[in-house]
């Protein structure tokens, strides 16, 4: 080690080099593993939220129902006249259920029995007796055999008992329990798809509540969110581009743009009460306030987004437009906009995903009312899909924990085909410059 | 001349890595290194080098002795390769993924491109001097004490602080910075800034120093700065230096290699390369025909 | 007639002023010797007629749609009797909104009579008030249509007009980010001064009671009404620290991972998985919070022998965590990757590894990117709603221990707004005044980020 400058009684670089090397080998593992275990860490969770999700709301997308002989006399319904309708909607659907329980289990007797054995099946049975009536009024008078919901309760006590051999009884005691043995046993308990969970509303009686409300109020607010925010958005954005001079007021707006994408949603909320709700005196609930709020959440990611797409449209095609004799309008018109166009419809997608599972914002202006009926516009009052989950994820019924897991899944499927379709956007449509 | 004809055309565009260098068909034919590229006092031995960047070859054939406490400037037009071979020496072509280095390249007869070989011990025996100053975001002091810090050189202060000054005052920069050593390296102007990078290397005491153009970010008087220092540290240390300047060459360096389009054309006594050159694509570019 | 029908009819009107014009611009250069003889295209004097139908009537009737129900209701609340109109603010408001209900639904069984009356008032006024807005928009239209169709000569600046239009209304639409904000200031602002007018603003703020339930009459118990916010501010930060510390170190830690270690394939698949957690939205977080993680901590913290709430800081602060790591990552990710190579190149030449050259060189010269992603990340985690509404506690506590329930402003901000409010109670207010808070320290913080971000780019441009 001749070329070594140090004094030579002290040992060579190389030596103290390679004296250290193990130590510091150590250290560099360590660091890795650290990285790893971060990584690792971001992906377990993630995997555990996916399972316990689809563990819990698997279940939802199956609903008992259970067989009963019902005799459909006109007598104990109340029906006289099968062409009045107020008579076939008034009529006593519920009792005659009630008795064809009591006849399969005639051993029931006392009043509180009676009750347990009426648990059994939905208490909205009467309602769907009463839609198989109106559709078909020739069975009055017939006994037939039909399929009703089974009650939450029961519904998830039959859940658990065939998923392990660990049962979760809830609310049901004993005695009910037999007696779904034994309708079981009969083969009077059948498990079909969920239907109900896609057609319904909401509902105080987990085996009834739905989504269809709570996903139709999504899409009516994403429509106006989409249709304000979308034109909105990109014109402020070809302004702040192409138009807007170096000047303080430009750079004032720029500076707002950044600081709204990052202000709490739940802000915006506040806004919308104030302003809509208490100033302009709109409605609460309504899909059309909901999206004006969202509209303005919204605006920063899609004005960030467009000017992005805008940016990346080189200038030489806007100088060849502007060659030409195009005026500016033309050449954002005809050149800019169209090439810019799917990297803004891009960005507008992940904005509407973003908005899609808003929650707090709209809980403010009062999306988060009950209700039961679906909404057929932008001026019905609604609920969403995340307030939906957020007021199910209250409810104490065990049902309802499967259904919430459920409308999660659904949400989630949503977001997925939503940034599925931006990817997709993005890869075929984005032209490389 | 219907050669230096066609070469003059494919090195008119200046390629970063050598991406049309296979499709040059006169110096296909060149196959061996004209002058002395072996020496017998050699530090750095190199024997049919060849580098591939994915499937390009960017090296072809190299080989090439550097000699102990000697300085060896390696010039060529843009995208020759020089560089290249230069990152080689110390395996910092390691940090680009596609890089591929096959041949025999020795450091006092040990395997550079061993896989058992450890790049941490190899690399603070062969520093490097990077083409952009390149201090770190840290004070002076901290910058020229980081490389004795990882490596655990010292553990004790006044011996850093020693290892510092000795290190500053090798590379001409105590007197201009002694005074505030904690302010940070960014702050120095840029010829300081490559003079603190060349302290930060030797305080590693290497044995070699690769320098890749070391003074093209530079101005002149920067630039004559380093080139005293570059003659100054030639006594102790072995020195390969890049560059693009052939005046450079001509006045720091003991011998001289001209690489062209990936390959090793002449090796000389800088003398002999700049008075009588041997081959005519060395000629040519000395001549400034090219380049 | 109803709203859409009357935009459809604009727009239909519209049109035909759009053919109208460009026929009129046609016809006279077929008088004045072709089309090259008018100043711009002929579209653009059917798009100048467009503007003159459509802006004055559109204008006009989002003005009127924004102020008619307010307008309706006053002269509603004129129509009242006497003894009605006397009553307090709030409980008047009840009854209108009462009215305004049974009008809606149509459902007046059981209504009183001046109620019925009022109804009907009601009916009659939003039935005169859509008549007149009918007419006047349509009117509006009409003329101003017809007057910008008359102007139409050869020789006027059709493009340069319709140009100058395009470019002010997407000027207007620019604005509409500063609107915003001069909102949420105005609207946070205004009732918070009310509030203030009513609970000092020093009780506010270095108070440590909250109790926000006022008691509506004199003799009912309990609910002072104490509007002390410590608690509050200490509890959001106390979640939020709890969720830096996950998401600091594995967001951080992921990036360099990715950036620094892993080759192309493996970033490629771990990047986007990551990114998913970011998809997310906060209610199902929440939902996992309450449901999932709440209780297992509380189960492994009672097996430990301790106890735990199922409404713990450290449930709701873990999840939250959670969602921040692909947020910190990700902006720790690009200014990692905007050190510049060569300084990477620096230390590893001389023989430093890889985690030395990243901890000693890389991340100090990421640091103020890496500083001002984490303010961000801040300012997210203070500024998160659902986590803490579905997983943190109700009940103001103030303590610094993660095991016990804390409430945060957004949960008392959402718990103080939903459902029925009045405008003037103190508990209603005591939201905003949150809110403002909420805003200066969010808006602060990502004030000092951007600016820190911003200006460690241009270092390194």
């Amino acid at each position: 080690m001749s070329s070594n400058t140090q004094s030579s009684n002290k040992p060579s670089t190389i030596d103290l080099v390679n004296k250290n090397l193990a130590k510091r080998y150590r250290a560099e593992k360590r660091f890795r593993g650290y990285g790893i275990a971060s990584i690792l860490f971001g992906l377990i969770c993630l995997v555990f939220l996916f399972t316990d999700i689809i563990g819990k709301g698997y279940t939802a997308f199956v609903q008992n129902y259970i067989q009963l002989e019902v005799q459909l006399d006109a007598d104990t319904l109340g029906i006289s006249d099968i062409n009045d309708p107020n008579q076939v909607a008034m009529a006593n659907y519920m009792g005659v259920i009630k008795r064809s329980l009591r006849e399969r289990f005639p051993e029931v007797t006392g009043r509180r029995d009676k009750r347990k054995l009426y648990a059994l099946v939905s208490n909205g049975s009467g309602f769907d007796l009463r839609k198989q009536m109106e559709a078909d009024p020739e069975i009055l008078g017939t006994t037939q055999s039909l399929w009703f919901m089974a009650d939450d309760d029961v519904d998830t006590y039959i859940k658990s008992y065939s998923k392990d051999g660990k049962v979760f009884t809830g609310r049901t005691d004993e005695m009910q329990q037999g007696w779904i043995a034994s309708l079981i046993e009969a083969d009077q308990v059948e498990s079909r798809f969920n239907t109900v969970f896609f057609q319904n509303g909401d509902s105080r009686e987990p085996e009834q509540a739905g989504i269809r409300g709570a996903i139709m109020g999504s899409l009516f607010t994403m429509l106006v969110t989409l249709l304000l925010s979308f034109p909105i958005g990109v014109a402020a954005a070809v302004y702040l581009e192409e138009y807007a001079p170096k000047n303080k007021w430009t750079d004032l707006i720029e500076v707002n743009i950044n600081n709204l994408a990052a202000v709490p949603s739940i802000i915006f909320g506040l806004l919308g009460v104030a302003i809509f709700i208490g100033m302009f005196g709109m409605p609460r609930s309504l899909p059309l306030v909901g999206g004006m709020v969202l509209t303005l959440m919204t605006l920063p990611t899609i004005i960030i987004s467009s000017r992005a797409a805008i940016k990346a449209v080189p200038p030489s095609i806007r100088e060849a437009a502007l060659g030409i004799g195009a005026s500016k309008m033309q050449m954002i018109l005809h050149h800019v906009l169209p090439l810019a166009m799917p990297g803004m419809l891009t960005g507008a997608i992940i904005g509407l995903a973003q908005a899609l599972g808003e929650t707090a914002p709209l809980l403010m202006i009062g999306m988060v009312a009950f209700i039961v009926d679906v909404p057929g516009g932008v001026t019905d009052p609604a609920t969403v899909l995340p307030v939906q989950i957020f007021l199910w994820s209250d409810s104490p019924e065990r049902a309802f924990v499967e259904r919430t897991s459920a409308a999660i899944m659904v949400l989630l499927g949503f977001l997925i085909v939503m940034n599925a379709l931006a990817v997709w956007l993005r890869k075929r449509l984005e032209r490389r410059w | 001349m219907e050669a230096t004809a066609n070469i003059e055309n494919a090195t008119g565009e200046k390629v970063e890595i050598m991406n049309d260098v296979v499709a040059q068909p006169n110096v296909d034919d060149i196959h061996e290194t004209v002058g002395s590229p072996f020496c017998e006092n050699a530090k750095m031995a190199m024997r049919d080098v060849q580098v591939y960047y994915g499937d390009k070859q960017a090296i072809f054939d190299v080989g090439l002795d550097i000699g102990k406490n000697e300085v060896v400037a390696m010039i060529g037009p843009s995208g020759c390769g020089k560089s290249t071979f230069l990152r080689c020496l110390n395996r910092m072509n390691d940090t680009i993924d596609i890089c591929r280095v096959e041949g025999s390249l020795k450091l006092e007869g040990q395997d550079i491109y061993d896989p058992k070989l450890d790049v941490v011990p190899l690399r603070a025996r062969v520093g490097m001097v990077f083409q952009k100053p390149n201090p770190f975001p840290k004070s002076i002091y901290d910058n020229v004490a980081y490389g004795p810090r990882i490596h655990g050189l010292t553990n004790r202060k006044a011996e850093l602080d020693e290892i510092v000054e000795t290190s500053l005052r090798k590379a001409s920069l105590w007197d201009e910075v002694k005074d505030r050593l904690q302010s940070p390296g960014t702050g120095l102007s840029g010829g300081q800034q490559q003079r603190l990078c060349i302290a930060r290397t030797i305080a590693v005491s290497p044995e070699v120093i690769l320098m890749d153009e070391p003074c093209s970010a530079l101005d002149p008087i920067a630039t004559a700065k380093i080139e005293e220092l570059i003659a100054e540290l030639s006594e102790n240390f072995t020195i390969a230096i890049v560059t693009h300047s052939m005046q450079q060459a001509a006045r720091v360096s003991n011998r001289t290699a001209y690489f062209h389009l990936g390959k090793l054309i002449e090796v000389n006594d800088t003398e002999k390369v700049f008075t009588n050159p041997e081959h005519e694509l060395t000629e040519a570019y000395i001549t400034g025909r090219f380049g | 007639m109803e709203t859409s029908t009357l935009f459809a009819f604009l727009v239909i009107l519209m049109a035909a002023a759009f053919f109208l014009g460009r026929g009129r611009s046609l016809a006279q250069a077929q008088a004045a010797g072709g089309v090259r003889r008018l100043n711009s295209l002929p579209s653009y004097y059917g798009m100048l007629t467009l503007l003159w139908c459509g802006i004055p009537s559109l204008i006009v009737l989002s003005l009127w749609l924004v102020f008619d129900s307010v307008i309706i209701q006053q002269l509603l609340i004129q129509s009242l009797p006497a003894d009605i109109r006397a009553l307090a603010p709030a409980e008047l408001g009840l009854k209108v909104n009462t009215i305004e209900n049974m009008a809606l639904t149509g459902m007046t069984a059981g209504a009183a009579p001046y109620e019925l009356e009022a109804i009907n008032t009601l009916n009659q006024l939003r039935g005169t008030s859509n008549t007149a807005l009918t007419g006047l928009a349509l009117l509006i239209a009409a003329l101003a249509g017809f007057w910008g169709w008359s102007r139409i000569q050869p020789d006027l600046k059709a493009r340069n007009q319709v140009e100058g239009a395009f470019k002010f209304i997407l000027l207007a639409c620019s604005c509409l980010a500063i609107l915003t904000t001069v909102g949420i200031v105005l609207s946070v602002l205004f009732e918070s001064i009310r509030f203030f007018s009513m609970i000092p603003i020093t009780d506010f703020v270095f108070g440590t009671a909250w109790s926000p339930q006022m008691a509506i009459r004199e003799d009912q118990v309990g609910g002072s009404g104490a509007f002390g916010a410590i608690p509050l501010f200490v509890g959001t930060l106390l979640i939020s620290f709890i969720a830096m510390i996950v998401a600091v170190p594995a967001g951080l830690m992921s990036a360099i991972y990715l950036s620094e270690y892993a080759n192309s394939k493996v970033r490629g698949v771990v990047k986007p998985a990551l990114e998913i957690l970011a998809g997310i939205p906060t209610v199902v977080y929440g939902f996992f919070a309450a449901l999932t993680v709440a209780p297992m901590i509380r189960d492994t913290g009672t097996s430990m022998g301790l106890s735990v709430s199922s409404e713990s800081a450290l449930a709701a602060g873990l999840v939250m965590g959670i969602m921040i790591i692909p947020f910190v990552s990700s902006l720790s990710d690009d200014v990692i990757n905007a050190v510049p190579q060569s300084l990477r190149d620096g230390s590893l030449g001389l023989g430093s590894t890889q985690s030395e050259t990243i901890r000693q060189v890389v991340i100090p010269a990421a640091l103020p990117g890496i500083v001002g992603g984490i303010l961000l990340a801040v300012s997210r985690a203070i500024g998160e709603t659902m986590i803490v509404v579905m997983a943190a506690s109700l009940a103001a506590n103030l303590t610094a221990n993660p095991l016990e329930p804390v409430t945060t402003v957004t949960v008392q901000i959402v718990t103080l707004l939903v459902g029925d409010q009045e405008f003037d109670s103190p508990k209603t207010l005591a939201a905003f005044a949150l809110g403002l808070m909420l805003f200066i320290v969010t808006l602060g913080l990502n004030f000092i980020a951007l600016h820190v971000v911003k200006k460690y780019r241009e270092q390194y441009d």
